[in-house]
């Protein structure tokens, strides 16, 4: 084989086994770090995993918020009108977190049916609404009444 | 009629960007020089009118023109003034404006600064700048004017700026960062133009890395200005959120890093050109891509909300074009293109294309971290999110990698490098980083691997850059002579690797030893970290110019003397009636003290998060020291050498190896390498 052949083989090899670890890594990162998106309905029917991390999302349900008088727990529910889940968190809520406003919260469902959350977000914009919970109400159908339309150019980032 | 006169220069700018597109193509491949000349002209032309559509925009929002529906989205009378100039580019359309504006000012600097160029080439960039500016200008017209009125009810009051966005990171974090992206277009342009000619030799590498270098070194720091307002404005203090919005920035940067190094390779001995040239495309594609995850309402992000589909169909449009017009382009006349040149391997060339095989990896996770989600959302198959510890896992090694590498890499020399040479320069920077290595978790009283090997890695790369300065600097003269005998791109390289490390050890440092403590506190309340009490002393209402604060008095102290007293608040903006979280920082070089108020608990009792951050400001101090870095790399001597004058005179004689006797290649000398 050339001299100059046998370079170009040794850089392609390179560049596959560079390619080779990084799909590698990122495949098995994939598998561990993913969080799948289940609204109440689909908790209340018994279809979220327990063992894994999820996230879950809907409406803070309206005089639902209970707080530990001696520490930050905080207990509260969410709704997409048709079940509802109980959320336990252990922290600070983001400013826009409410009574009557979407929540997204990544954690862990435990067997009596209590969600354990690690992080609760809200998003920075009240007129915004979570994606996820925005389709899981429409599923619901009852997005008509709850929600107006995000107004046009509703402040935005950049 | 201000407005409507914006609309037109507008027009007009997008009129003469056409012109551009064509005119000096043609002229150039029917060989009219006539034609051509028309390039610089043109480029002028529709800045002037960008320019001017800019500051018609401007002035609509220092006069409150709220008959405009953008400044009546994005203004408010009781706006502070520098705030109004800000919110120009506050949401969608004016960050458009301003994109646009800038693409114009960086087709405008080609023009100027390359006067020295062949006729032709210039006038190729130039139309290919042109082209990219009619898309710009089309989708901002089509989509998104900013002068659109609201006529006849024009409202009393604007809707103000969002209030995260008041705030001097804003001021300037945009700019910076489209100075990056749009920056990486003159390296685009270059490129294409040197596959349509057929001519990718060292000087096409010579004339488009200052170009690179520049739009690069503006990245850095607009990336940085970004995790810094994320870190004092967001209010929670973290840097780095791994946000699909921070991401699309982030990859441009790698493959740029990437760029810039291949650059250096092609320059100094002609090989990989095929490759250089793919980066070039791949680096400006990822801008347009980041341009169209931003702004397509694809992503859910701070940056991306209530988004028009239309824009998102129009960027991915034009993303499609540019993609596949340059790879065909590319796929015709690349192969065209080839070298023989020799090189062993233990090369510096071998190192920097291990160098960009890692900047690949590492810019291959992110995007399958970042794109994975949309494209499972967009078949329906779930929605998914990747966090976090996706990116620890797989990012990490891959940058401690790139460290390590460095290290040696920086030692190396064209051609060829003897392996015993190299193993006995290692030495020292080994033994010096093992020792740094253990002594900064001794410090911080726990051993934690993470930490140990990052630290080494920083240590490595700090210490090999400075053990070469030292090397090249002696002389028979004295230090000091030796010293001044290195080239200007010579100190770049060592500022950008320098400024690689000083990140990465803040990195490692602030996630393995900061503190953040959760608590309920009430007014007379101390809560400690480690060896530092925080005393909740008072809290009290304060009014702000558009504002209502519940400010907290937060006294610190260690073992007893007070070190510091800090003012968090909680923000009430008046006219979006949105709450905001105004962290209270103590900041150093060595630590940041850092104080966020909650929310209120009960009744005299607030939620507090605490914070002690090591070494946080290294991340932005290492970004600073890239970009200057960058802009010295730049001022270096030999870009401004009229013809092809050897620079060989700043090498301090260490040219080794195999000798092939490459003497008429301009500035062959190993010690020129930038980073």
């Amino acid at each position: 084989m050339h001299a100059k052949r046998k370079k170009r083989l040794t850089i392609v090899l390179f560049l596959l086994c560079g390619l080779g670890v990084a799909v590698a890594l990122s495949t098995y990162a994939l598998r561990q770090n993913i969080s799948l998106f289940y609204d109440p309905s689909q908790i209340a029917a018994g279809e979220a995993p327990g063992e894994v991390r999820i996230r879950a999302g809907g409406m803070v349900e309206e005089g639902s918020v209970k707080r530990d008088l001696d520490s930050l727990k905080v207990n509260f529910r969410v709704t997409d009108y048709t079940a509802s889940v109980t959320m336990q968190y252990d922290g600070i809520l983001p400013d826009l977190f409410a009574e009557g406003q979407g929540v997204v919260a990544t954690g862990r469902l435990q067997p009596d049916g209590v969600f354990i959350a690690d992080q609760v977000l809200a998003k920075h914009d009240e007129q915004y609404m979570p994606p996820e919970v925005a389709e899981s109400l429409e599923r619901a159908a009852m997005l008509k009444k709850t929600v107006d339309k995000p107004a046009e150019g509703s402040a935005s980032g950049y | 009629m201000l407005p409507e006169l914006g609309q037109f220069s507008l027009i007009l700018a997008l009129l003469l960007a056409c012109l551009l597109a064509t005119v000096p193509l043609v002229g150039s491949l029917t060989g009219r020089d006539g034609l051509q000349a028309f390039a610089r002209p043109l480029a002028a032309g529709q800045f002037v009118f960008l320019a001017v559509a800019f500051g018609i925009l401007t002035h609509a929002f220092m006069v409150d023109d709220f008959s405009v529906s953008y400044v009546a989205n994005n203004s408010n009378s009781m706006l502070p003034w520098y705030y109004k100039f800000s919110a120009v580019w506050g949401s969608h359309e004016g960050s458009l404006l301003l994109w646009t504006m800038i693409l114009a000012g960086w087709t405008l600097a080609v023009a100027i600064f390359s006067r020295r160029l062949p006729a032709a080439m210039i006038a190729q960039v130039l139309a290919i700048m042109g082209m990219i500016c009619v898309g710009f200008l089309l989708f901002m017209l089509i989509t998104s004017s900013p002068f659109v009125r609201i006529l006849p009810d024009v409202p009393a009051d604007g809707a103000d700026l969002n209030p995260l966005l008041q705030d001097f990171g804003l001021i300037v974090h945009p700019p910076m960062l489209y100075m990056g992206y749009v920056g990486f277009s003159v390296a685009f342009a270059f490129a294409i133009a040197a596959l349509i000619n057929g001519r990718l030799d060292a000087a096409w590498a010579r004339w488009s890395r200052p170009w690179t270098t520049v739009a690069w070194a503006f990245l850095s720091i607009g990336i940085a200005l970004g995790s810094w307002w994320a870190y004092y404005e967001l209010g929670w203090g973290g840097w780095w959120f791994w946000d699909p919005v921070e991401n699309a920035s982030l990859l441009p940067w790698l493959a740029g890093t990437a760029l810039v190094h291949s650059l250096a390779v092609t320059e100094k001995r002609g090989v990989f050109k095929s490759w250089t040239v793919l980066l070039a495309i791949l680096t400006f594609s990822l801008s347009l891509l980041g341009a169209f995850l931003v702004r397509s309402g694809v992503l859910t992000s701070v940056h991306a909300f209530a988004s028009d589909p239309e824009r998102g169909k129009f960027l991915l449009a034009l993303l499609a074009i540019t993609i596949i017009s340059s790879l065909t382009l590319y796929a015709f006349r690349a192969p065209v293109v080839h070298s023989r040149v020799r090189y062993g391997s233990l090369s510096r060339e071998v190192f920097l294309l291990l160098n960009n095989v890692l900047m690949m990896a590492a810019l291959l996770l992110v995007l399958v971290g970042t794109l994975y989600p949309l494209i499972l959302d967009y078949l329906d198959l779930g929605r998914i999110s990747i966090g976090e510890p996706f990116y620890n896992l797989t990012f990490s090694p891959v940058a401690i990698a790139v460290a390590l590498l460095m290290g040696v890499g920086i030692f190396s020399r064209w051609k060829k490098t003897d392996a015993g040479w190299l193993g006995k320069h290692l030495l020292w920077p080994a033994a010096w980083s093992l020792v740094i290595a253990v002594l900064v978790p001794l410090w911080h009283g726990s051993f934690e691997p993470w930490a140990f090997i990052g630290c080494f890695a920083a240590a490595w790369v700090a210490v090999a850059t400075l053990q070469d300065v030292w090397h090249k600097s002696a002389s028979r003269h004295g230090r000091w002579h030796g010293a001044q005998r290195q080239s200007r791109s010579y100190y770049g390289m060592v500022l950008g690797h320098l400024g690689l490390a000083i990140t990465m050890a803040g990195a490692t440092v602030v996630s393995n030893y900061g503190i953040e403590r959760d608590v309920r506190m009430s007014p007379g309340d101390t809560a400690s970290i480690g060896e530092l009490q925080f005393e909740f002393a008072a809290i009290g209402n304060r009014e702000g110019a558009n504002f209502t604060a519940q400010t907290a008095q937060v006294n610190v102290s260690k073992n007893g003397d007070p070190i510091t007293t800090l003012y968090p608040e909680k923000r009430q903006y008046r006219v979006q009636q949105s709450i905001m979280t105004e962290a209270g920082i103590d900041g150093g070089l060595f630590r940041d003290l850092f104080v966020a108020l909650g929310e209120q608990v009960g009744d005299n009792a607030w939620a507090m998060r605490l914070q002690y951050k090591p070494l946080v400001r290294w991340l932005w101090l290492g970004a600073i020291f890239m970009a200057v870095g960058g802009l010295l790399a730049v001022a270096d001597k030999r870009y401004r050498i009229k013809e092809k004058l050897p620079a060989a005179k700043a090498g301090a004689g260490t040219k080794t190896g195999a000798g092939t006797g490459r003497g008429t290649d301009p500035g062959n000398d190993s010690a020129e390498v930038t980073a």
